[in-house]
This record gives C-alpha cells, sequence and structure tokens, in this order.
C-alpha cells in the first residue's frame, strides 16, 4: 500500500468523453490494497466503464461490505457518494438506497466473504426482488484481511498458502444467481480488461440484478502454486464462454470478431447487446442449458467467463412494487403528507 | 335480580378459543360501548398461537374514567370449558358467569349469578354449516350480552352496518344472530342484571384505536416513504397498516405509489434498508420488537456512527428471548438505549398512548433528520395491539416538516467548503448531502470505520476522539429538541414523587385517584424521551423519595437515570412489574402503600403521618 496523495493535475490533452470528463475525473483515492491486488485492476475496469459509457459520477452511488473488495469504492468514482456498510448488507443497503431514488446507477462491490458467507442471504434475496444494481464480487477465495483463511467459494482441496488443504466444497456464485432468476449473470476475470470493461459497461445498463463474479487473484494469501484462484491457475484453465459488445442506443453496432455466430439481444430500455458466441453452443437466455453448461465446465476444473446468462425481459423491483417514477426522495413532504385537509377522514375511520 | 342497579362502572371478560371468531364479537362489543360515550379500554388477552388456545378480551368501562385493569371482573362471558375453573374464580362477589349451557355444569359458587344461554345448540338449529355454526355462536353471545347490561341494540346494528358495508347477506346473517342470543334472554332469563351500562356523552371528541395504526398513520404525516420490515409480533400490524393507507392516501393518478413497502428476509435486512433509504434521501423507517432489536443492533451502531438518519419502532413484548410475544413489557429500554458495540447511544421516544403513537410516528422523522442518528419509537404490545379511546388527532396546519441541515444543490454552492462531519454551528450536528445533490461538490464516503470530518479514512486516536466526542456533543443538544417530560405537581409540599412512561399511565393516573383519596398525595412525571432532558434531574432532586414505575424485571429505567444522570440511588424506589399484563391500579397503590408503610425515611416525608384504610 502507498500513502501517497493524488495530485489534482490534469494533463490539458486528456481526451474527453461525451459529457467533457477525463478519465481522472472518474477516479477515486489512491488504493491501499497491496501491490499487485486484482481488485485495483477491477477498479481501473470501472472507472474505464463509467468514463466510456460518459457517465454523470454524481449520479452513480457506490456500496459495499466489509473486506477487501469492500474498500475499493474509495478508490474509484471520487464524485460519486460511496457507503462502505458492514459485513455481508451490501445489498439491504443497495435495496433501500435504490428505493429511495430509482434514477440513480447503483454499483455495489462485494467479496466472497462478504457475499458466500455472511452475506449469502441478502445476496440471494436481492436477486429474488431483481434489484437493479450492479453486483461485482471480487472473488478471490480467501479472507485478506485476517489473513488468508479459506473463504466459501475457495474451491474443495486447493490449498492455502501453508498447503493445508480445504475440506469443503465451494459456492458457485454465478450458477446460483442464475438459479435464483437474476436477469444478467457474468464472470470474469481481474486479468482481462478487454473482457471485462464490456461486462461491467453492460450491466450498469441493465435494468435488474446483474452479477459480474470476478475472480481476482489475492497476491498475498492465495496466488500459490496450489492454488484454483491464483493468476496463473486462472490463464490455464479459464474457458471464455463467449463475448459481449456493449452497444449503447446511439451508436451502431461495431464488431469485428473472427470467428463464431453473434446475436443481438435487444433490452428493454431499448439498447442491444451484442453476444458473440465462442465455439460451445450456448444460448445465454436458456437457463436451464447455461447451468448444465458451468456445472459441465467446472466438472472440468475450467473456469467459465463471459456473458454467462441473460434475460433482457426481467423486471426489476420497482416494477414489481409499482412505485411512482417520480424518485421517491423527490417527492415533496407537503405532496406526501395528507395534512389537515384529511385529518378529520382519519378521525371519523375510528369513531 | 336486584333493585340496586349501578350505571357504566363495571368490568367485562371474554373467556375464549382463539382461531373461533370471538374477536370480531368482543370488538364488536367494546366499540358498541365506546359509540355509546362511555369511557372504556379493551384488553386482548391472546396466545401465540392461530388456532385452540385460550384467549381473552376485558373490558374496562368506567363513566368515572378509573380505566386501569381491574383484578375482578364483574361479568364474565365463558366461551371456553378448557378455562371454566380459572374463569368463574375471577368473577367478583355478585358478579355474573355467563356460559354455554348445551352441556349443562355444575359450578360451585353460590355468591355470583350463574347464567346458562345454550349457545352451541341455538345454532346448531338455526345453521346447517358447521363453519357458521361456529362463527355466528360469537355473535349469540354478544346479543344476550346486549340485552343482559343494556348495550344499545340500535347502536350495535348500526356498526355492524358500517362493518359490512355493501355485503348485505353477511349483514343479515349477522343481525339474525344477534336477534337469536337476544330472544333467548327474553324468553328465558331474569333481565336485566344490576351492573348495567347506558349512554353518556363522554367520547365526542375521542376515538377508538390502537397504538400501532396510529404510529402507521404518524409515519404518513411525516413523510416516510420507504418501509422495509420483518414480521414479528407484536410490530406487524404497523407496517400492514402503513401499507393499507398508503394505498388510500398515495396512490398517483397512473397507479403508481408514492411509498414502497418491502418484507424482508430478516430483521437485519429490514434496517439496512432502511439506513440506505435515508442515507439516500427517502424518510423510511422499519418497525420490530425485542428479539429484532438484537438482530438489528449492528446496524444501529453503524447508523450512530456514520449519522444516518433513521426511524425504528419498537413494539416491546414479554423478554427475554422468545419470551413472551403475545404479552406486554417495558424490557427493551437498556438495549435500546444503548444498542450495539463500542461507544454507542440512542435517542429514544416513549410514547404512552395511540395519540401520542401518532405524534411521535410523525415527529420522529423530524428528530431522526434534524438529529442525524436513529430514533427509536419505543411503543409495546398494550399500546400497539390493544384499541384505545384516546383523544382524536389534531394536524397543526402551520406544521412545516424540518429535515434538519439537509443540503440543496442551491446550498452546497453558497458554501465555502462542505465536510460531512464538521461541527460548524458548535451544536454537534453536521450538514449532510444525499448522493446527486451536486455533480461536483458534496459528495463524500459513509463508513463505519473511524472517519475524519470530510469522511476519509482515519486510524487517529485524536481525530477517533474528537469524533466520539462530537457525537456525544449532539445527544446533549437533542435534550432540549426532543419531547419533553410530563409533569404534574398534584401536591406541592409532597416531597414523594413518581417516574413512569409508556403505557402504565392509565393505571397510574387511576392509581394517584386512589391515593391521593387516601390523603397520599404525590407528584408525577411521565419521561418521553431519551436522553434525559433536564427538567428530569430537577424534580428528582425537588422530591426526597422518587418511586420508578416500570414493567420490566431489572428496572431499566432506573439504571439508566442512574448511569446517565448520576443519582442518589438510595432516594429511587422501583415498582416493578413483568407478568406481561397490563398494569392494575392496585399493584401501583399496594406496593406504595406498602413502601410507604415498612420505610420509616419515606414515612417522615409524607407529612401528616398516612393511615391505610
Amino acid at each position: 500500500m502507498t500513502f501517497i496523495k493524488k495530485p489534482i493535475f490534469r494533463h490539458p490533452s486528456l481526451p474527453t468523453n461525451a459529457i467533457g470528463l477525463t478519465y481522472r475525473d472518474y477516479e477515486g483515492v489512491v488504493s491501499t490494497l497491496c501491490a499487485g491486488c486484482g481488485h485495483d485492476s477491477i477498479t481501473a475496469s470501472i472507472i474505464d466503464a463509467c468514463f466510456e459509457l460518459s457517465l454523470p459520477a454524481h449520479k452513480i452511488a457506490k456500496l459495499s461490505g466489509i473486506g477487501c473488495s469492500s474498500k475499493t469504492p474509495n478508490y474509484f468514482l471520487n464524485n460519486a457518494h460511496g457507503f462502505n456498510s458492514v459485513h455481508g448488507r451490501m445489498p439491504s443497503v443497495a435495496t433501500g438506497a435504490n428505493l429511495a431514488n430509482r434514477d440513480l446507477t447503483y454499483i455495489g462491490v462485494s467479496g466472497d466473504g462478504d457475499t458466500a458467507s455472511i452475506g449469502l442471504g441478502q445476496y440471494c434475496h436481492a436477486i429474488r426482488r431483481q434489484l437493479n444494481l450492479t453486483y461485482i464480487v471480487e472473488n478471490n477465495g480467501t479472507y485478506g484481511l485476517t489473513k488468508g483463511q479459506f473463504s466459501a467459494t475457495n474451491d474443495k482441496n486447493s490449498k492455502n498458502k501453508r498447503g493445508m488443504d480445504n475440506p469443503f466444497g465451494s459456492i458457485d456464485l454465478a450458477v446460483m444467481a442464475i438459479e435464483l432468476g437474476a436477469g444478467f449473470v457474468a464472470r470474469s476475470f481481474s486479468g482481462d480488461k478487454e473482457q471485462l470493461v464490456p461486462l461491467i459497461k453492460a450491466a450498469l445498463d441493465y435494468d435488474g440484478f446483474a452479477l459480474i463474479d470476478v475472480i481476482s487473484p489475492c497476491v498475498t494469501f492465495n496466488n500459490h502454486g496450489y492454488s484454483t484462484k491464483s493468476y496463473d491457475y486462472i490463464r490455464e484453465h479459464r474457458s471464455v464462454f463467449g463475448d459481449l459488445d456493449f452497444v449503447p442506443e446511439e451508436e451502431t453496432i461495431n464488431t469485428s470478431y473472427a470467428e463464431g455466430e453473434s446475436i443481438s439481444l435487444k433490452l428493454h430500455n431499448g439498447r442491444e447487446i451484442n453476444f458473440k458466441k465462442l465455439g460451445v453452443d450456448h444460448d445465454p437466455t436458456n437457463q436451464h442449458k447455461v447451468i448444465n453448461i458451468l456445472r459441465e465446465n467446472r466438472a472440468e476444473g475450467k473456469v467459465t467467463t463471459g456473458l454467462l446468462y441473460i434475460d433482457p425481459n426481467k423486471s426489476d423491483l420497482h416494477q414489481t412494487l409499482k412505485t411512482s417514477n417520480t424518485p421517491l426522495n423527490a417527492l415533496a413532504m407537503d405532496d406526501l403528507c395528507p395534512g389537515n385537509d384529511y385529518i378529520d377522514n382519519i378521525n371519523n375511520l375510528f369513531r | 335480580m336486584s333493585n340496586n342497579i349501578s350505571y357504566n362502572e363495571l368490568v367485562i371478560k371474554f373467556a375464549n378459543v382463539n382461531g373461533s371468531g370471538s374477536a370480531s364479537a368482543n370488538t364488536f362489543c367494546a366499540k358498541s360501548l365506546y359509540r355509546m360515550g362511555i369511557p372504556i379500554a379493551a384488553k386482548n388477552i391472546f396466545p401465540s398461537n392461530i388456532q385452540g388456545l385460550p384467549t381473552w378480551y376485558e373490558i374496562t368501562v368506567s363513566e368515572s374514567e378509573r380505566l386501569a385493569r381491574k383484578e375482578n371482573i364483574d361479568i364474565m362471558v365463558a366461551m371456553n370449558a378448557q378455562t371454566y375453573a380459572s374463569d368463574l374464580n375471577e368473577v367478583s362477589s355478585g358478579g355474573t358467569f355467563i356460559y354455554d349451557n348445551s352441556i349443562r355444569r355444575n359450578f360451585d359458587r353460590d355468591d355470583i349469578t350463574i347464567i346458562g344461554i345454550p349457545i352451541a345448540k341455538l345454532c346448531a338449529e338455526e345453521y346447517s354449516d358447521s363453519r357458521q355454526r361456529q362463527l355466528f355462536k360469537n355473535i349469540v353471545y354478544l346479543g344476550s350480552l346486549s340485552l343482559l347490561i343494556g348495550i344499545d341494540i340500535d347502536v350495535i346494528e348500526t356498526l355492524l352496518a358500517d362493518q359490512f358495508k355493501n355485503k348485505q347477506n353477511l349483514l343479515d346473517a349477522n343481525i339474525n344472530a344477534l336477534n337469536i342470543g337476544r330472544k333467548y334472554v327474553m324468553e328465558n332469563i331474569d333481565y336485566p342484571l344490576n351492573k348495567q351500562v347506558r349512554k353518556c356523552n363522554k367520547n365526542s371528541n375521542k376515538i377508538m384505536l390502537n397504538g400501532n395504526e396510529a404510529a402507521a398513520l404518524g409515519a404518513l404525516y411525516g413523510g416516510a416513504t420507504v418501509a422495509s420490515w420483518y414480521p414479528i409480533t407484536p410490530s406487524t400490524s404497523l407496517v400492514e397498516a402503513f401499507e393499507k393507507h398508503a394505498n388510500k392516501l398515495r396512490k398517483t393518478e397512473d397507479g403508481h405509489l408514492n411509498a414502497a413497502i418491502i418484507q424482508a428476509e430478516d430483521e437485519l435486512s429490514a434496517i439496512g434498508m432502511a439506513i440506505g433509504a435515508n442515507w439516500n434521501g427517502s424518510r423510511a423507517f422499519t418497525a420490530t420488537s425485542g428479539p429484532g432489536i438484537s438482530l438489528m443492533s449492528e446496524f444501529l451502531g453503524l447508523a450512530y456512527f456514520a449519522e444516518i438518519p433513521l426511524v425504528l419502532f419498537d413494539i416491546q413484548r414479554g423478554g427475554p428471548s422468545t419470551g413472551m410475544p403475545t404479552r406486554t413489557q417495558q424490557s427493551d429500554i437498556l438495549s435500546c438505549a444503548y444498542a450495539s458495540h463500542g461507544d454507542t447511544k440512542h435517542m429514544l421516544l416513549l410514547p404512552a398512548d395511540p395519540n401520542e403513537c401518532f405524534e411521535f410516528g410523525y415527529r420522529s422523522f423530524d428528530y431522526a433528520e434534524l438529529l442525524q442518528t436513529p430514533i427509536m419509537v419505543l411503543s409495546d404490545l398494550d399500546i400497539g395491539m390493544n384499541d384505545w379511546v384516546v383523544d382524536e388527532f389534531k394536524w397543526d396546519p402551520e406544521y412545516k416538516h424540518n429535515r434538519g441541515k439537509l443540503v440543496t444543490a442551491d446550498d452546497i454552492e453558497k458554501l465555502k467548503s462542505f465536510a460531512r462531519y464538521r461541527d460548524v454551528d458548535g451544536d454537534g450536528i453536521p450538514y449532510r448531502t444525499i448522493p446527486a445533490t451536486h455533480p461536483e461538490y458534496g459528495s463524500y464516503f459513509t463508513r463505519g470505520t473511524s472517519h475524519t470530518d470530510t469522511g476519509g479514512y482515519t486510524e487517529s486516536g485524536v481525530i477517533h476522539a474528537e469524533m466520539l466526542d462530537r457525537i456525544s456533543k449532539k445527544f446533549e443538544t437533542s435534550k432540549e429538541i426532543l419531547p419533553q417530560p410530563i409533569i404534574n405537581i398534584n401536591s406541592p409540599k409532597s416531597k414523594i414523587g413518581i417516574i413512569n412512561y409508556g403505557s402504565t399511565t392509565i393505571a397510574l393516573n387511576d392509581a394517584m385517584a386512589q391515593l391521593s383519596s387516601n390523603g397520599i398525595g404525590v407528584n408525577h412525571l411521565r419521561i418521553r424521551s431519551f436522553p434525559f432532558a433536564k427538567s428530569i434531574k430537577n424534580f428528582i432532586n425537588d422530591h426526597d423519595f422518587i418511586f420508578i414505575l416500570e414493567q420490566n424485571r431489572d428496572a431499566q429505567m432506573k439504571k439508566l437515570l442512574v448511569s446517565e444522570e448520576n443519582l442518589d440511588v438510595s432516594k429511587l424506589i422501583s415498582l416493578l412489574n413483568y407478568d406481561g399484563m397490563p398494569l392494575t391500579a392496585n399493584f401501583i397503590v399496594n406496593n406504595i402503600i406498602e413502601s410507604l408503610n415498612n420505610n420509616k425515611n419515606i414515612k417522615a416525608a409524607n407529612s401528616p403521618p398516612i393511615k391505610i384504610v
């Protein structure tokens, strides 16, 4: 980690996006994570995605739980409000925040301990409710801040740094999310920005629950030779499921895939996702088949990445609850309070 | 029957089997009495069960407004054979025991009137459907009772007509059942009884409702838009009432709702959502009971330290653990006041009745935003789930919701700088922004870790301690903002004071009247909030002996007073009840008299010496 303060200086020739902001405008404070931490690459990808989408940072809310991953919202989008809540409870805080203002973009960052152990219940229920949230799990299979205990996504028989076997099976958060009805489920690798940035862009634009389970090696506690979440292991065992090109409304599709078949999915917000199948017989809208492929790949020791599943027609929580189109936090107190005109009606109910 | 008839001073108790449909009939009875203009108090004593266990409903009728629960029952409507024996014992000498004599019984008491009405037989003859046979038994006994004690039949019929509006066949069936009961009494029983009711005019400015519904309406008036909750007795009906009224009062023209009500997966999530919504500028609340407070504690610490407004209604029930879910207690005082680890402290409001639940219901949202901290409204099962007759709601047309130091986009451009946790005004309360306030200014990072005044992470002990001290200052400020105690100096010369809070007030008023007629003058203070207003310590200092009335075993309010106000414990005498039942006046009177008789020092204080009859 470092104690250096980031200089405020901006080079005048930095490229700007559609709303006139530079990449630097999307940065946060300097990371205090270990040098080489996968999480910092994810932070950089989030910044890239927001910059490229020209999102106004102040209209994003970034939330997290507790752990190394949960520190990272501080490292991107300085102009966004951030909330580092309590361990495993980011989904509930994000749900409340989202209920208060349906017009903002919500990014939730969590880790494998925060999501797959202490926060498993909240994770499941946020998915069930189809909360409009981009939920990024920075998954390194270990508890870093408490120095290297196994987490619930650590694979059975993977070893810790001291060579001890993990005796318990792992939880596959992506399969779980698909089972529970998440509308958008992806897996990626912190070391592959080319894959990750378009996934984040598509997830941010998706109206509903969007999970990106990002394998993000812990260089200090889980990057050894007998770990299944090390840089080397992931590079060797990665199976890219499908490539993705996110197409905002106003842009034309411009992809240059060399091989395979490409399908275009129209989302109900009017935008499109261009999905490029690679090699496998894969329909990303077929829940049942996707789960089977993920299970088969896993049995072969492969780590499947890419956009795994998408349902273009899910209703998000606000649609289900039929909340007002005006954000609840924008309603004036005088409009919300029935006031003196109604007090007699109230009293008459109880006579 | 005796010629010696008394009016409007009696206690009626219904003994039923839960799940048998008796609740509506009993409520009809209470509401009819209320509509006759008679002061009443109704208590539902019910089991934590869906069907088959004993349940009771007590109505204290008192034109002289001595409405505390009484130990002795004048009229027992005994509809549960399982509890006949104990129900019989509760009837006062000279009272009446009404039972279903479809199966004849002998009851071994000759000092009371025993009336048998073959209710099951009457219903079996009238109805072919077994469900109807069961349900209408309740209306049959209501009909019988109406004639026996003089409940105005027009009032009951109007009430039923209100209840079954647009359901003519249900209304007809109920009136038929009512008449079956009345006809049987008319033809077979020597009526009326010597305890009667008659119309009076004491309820013209009163309404009859429970505290949970009142609190829910308060929340609607307070501008709450998000309610996140997890079902738990006795708080469930609060959020259900909020939903019911929101569906009427908050519907937009296109059929959407200006509110979001969400049943969470557990209490942790329920409070997490409420915190998230408040953080994002909605007024949000959760409602729970004791076990929920335990589960919500971690989040309460976060809201305290990160200074996020929050309203939490705690409808207290019997603890510890699962305890007595359907009985009342005031046993969450300490766990709420100091909920969560580390140096935490929380602001409490203590409503005494449904009217105050409404008032605190809307004011709590102002306090939460003014003081940027959780406000816990500590009601209890007695207030929350029983129907009370209270003053009608009032709304000041001039009332302006106060959102405290919530900074708008315009404000922030005028400010020279923004630091979320800086004490600019010297009252300990900082300025607050919500997400998306302004494109360039006002964003900050909310965290439960120690932070600087701009919200940055810090491990500086000095800054950490400064932050804790600044939050303490806010609590000092709150003492003048939160509801002040109600003080009644009944006997200016008396050196005896009594302190209470919450639902015990009705019993205490009754008890103080009894004490006064025994020549014992006591002054009274009712605590309505924590941190304690300065006048509370003054009141204690002004008296030599202070009784503190509470419904818990461990004298929780006394402990809180002693530790927060640095008091002399020797002059504080606890009156503690924790059997889960609403208090009786006798409990208070007897305990005070016993203390006075046993304690020489108190006797000296109460001059002239008292003689207890």
